[in-house]
């Protein structure tokens, strides 16, 4: 192991890690709010975009997110949509886990008891007033532990954002294998920084998971 | 009109030569799952006893491999042990290696979940009953564990094909490969064949792994 090697590279991981958590936490961000509407639309049955909703989750499903980079990256620009690499690496992670979080919300919506949508129409809150105050805040803590894989597993997808040549983790590792051969040092240090952004967000999962069954949510 | 690339699909053995490069990472998704499952049972089993030293490894097993990017792993493999050890891995078989490695603890979790959720009373009534052991698991346990773990087998086998296309990011020459040498051959003739061909790779992979999905969530609700 080359230690110098190591400190003189560390800032050029440091930014690439920068850039993951970045786009990663935006791409997150994107996929939780997608999530949520579709999971709603499900739950309510709103007619004609539930259909919508439907084959878009199982089109993000059942595609890889390398795939859908090459085809927002590439693809799109040639019909005049076009989009900086970022953009099309949160775009990617937005459609992919868009619908692992729709999925993980509407489990949580079902989980919900009818009787308490009931109790609340019949305190005369309106549909709105109902979902806001009583469904979802109660969902949301059921469908907290599927939701805490999907972020890490989305964390985890990101380490794909090199094929659209975003300067994040993987590509420096490369990048610095092809160039010095140092590979076990590069590695290490592709290792270490993986390490240092998914560790705390599975501890804080698993911490979560762990207070909200003492509250007796999400068993 | 502009060309947006499925002239340049139907162009010679354009079409047939993607479909070779998605059978290639199909092929490495199978062997994987070949691998994986048979692997993955056996660990689970243990994970599922009562050892609490092997308990730990296989804990310990199963944290890096969920915590650890595919994507990382497969460097590890394909560049670190290379290194390290002085062989020679084709691309190939460090995904294969690479794949089983992750499925096989993937797998192990969901033998280890479908068997501890089988309740203990199932083994007590049939203890009452008069059943040797053989007969509890051969009667009762077996098929139970067996109808919750299937349908999330064969989830895992989508999984698996989805995570195979990976593999070009260590030149394996996949579909993706094969896509961008067709764009790039057909470059001056029609430059906006990105869009069709992305669009067609996009689809072949939904059409090899949705119809998976579907079976696998229609035995989830005949079971469940």
């Amino acid at each position: 192991m080359n230690w110098e090697f190591i400190m003189k590279y560390l800032p050029m991981y440091e930014r690439a890690a920068w850039l993951t958590v970045r786009i990663g936490a935006a791409g997150v961000a994107c996929a939780i709010i997608l999530g949520l509407i579709c999971a709603v639309i499900q739950y309510e049955k709103i007619p004609f975009l539930r259909k919508i909703a439907a084959v878009y989750i199982e089109l993000s499903r059942n595609t890889p997110l390398l795939i859908q980079l090459f085809f927002i990256y590439y693809g799109l620009p040639k019909i005049g949509i076009q989009m900086e690499a970022g953009m099309c690496g949160v775009a990617g992670l937005a459609f992919l886990g868009g619908s692992y979080m729709a999925e993980a919300f509407r489990s949580g919506l079902e989980a919900v008891a009818d009787i308490q949508t009931e109790s609340a129409l019949s305190l005369g809150m309106n549909r709105i007033q109902v979902m806001r105050y009583v469904v979802l805040p109660q969902a949301v803590s059921f469908s907290v532990p599927a939701f805490m894989a999907n972020v890490i597993f989305l964390l985890k997808e990101t380490s794909v954002f090199s094929a659209i040549s975003l300067m994040d983790l993987m590509f420096t590792a490369k990048d610095l294998i092809g160039l010095y051969y140092k590979t076990t040092e590069s590695l290490f240090l592709l290792v270490v920084f993986y390490l240092l952004i998914l560790l705390p967000v599975s501890i804080a999962g698993s911490f979560l998971e762990r207070r909200l069954r003492y509250a007796g949510f999400g068993s | 009109m502009p060309d947006l690339g499925l002239e340049v699909l139907l162009k010679g053995k354009n079409f047939i030569r993607l479909l070779e490069g998605l059978g290639t990472a199909l092929q490495i998704s199978m062997i994987s799952v070949a691998v994986s499952i048979p692997l993955g049972i056996v660990l689970g089993i243990f994970m599922a006893g009562k050892n609490p030293l092997i308990k730990a490894v296989l804990r310990i097993y199963l944290e890096i491999v969920r915590i650890m990017p595919q994507m990382v792993l497969l460097f590890l493999v394909f560049f670190g042990t290379t290194r390290a050890f002085g062989w020679n891995l084709s691309g190939e078989n460090a995904s294969i290696i690479v794949f089983s490695f992750w499925g096989t603890a993937e797998m192990s979790d969901l033998v280890r979940g479908a068997l501890i959720s089988i309740p203990v009373h199932q083994y007590e009534s049939s203890e009452a009953l008069g059943m040797s052991r053989m007969q509890t698991y051969w009667y009762i346990i077996i098929p139970q564990t067996v109808r919750r773990l299937i349908p999330l087998a064969i989830n895992l086998i989508t999984r698996m094909i989805k995570t195979t296309s990976l593999i070009l990011m260590i030149g394996v020459v996949e579909i993706l490969k094969v896509a961008q040498q067709i764009i790039e051959a057909n470059r001056m003739s029609s430059p906006n064949a990105a869009f069709g061909i992305y669009l067609v790779v996009f689809l072949l992979y939904f059409l090899a792994c949705w119809p998976i999905s579907m079976f696998a969530g229609y035995l989830e609700r005949k079971w469940g």
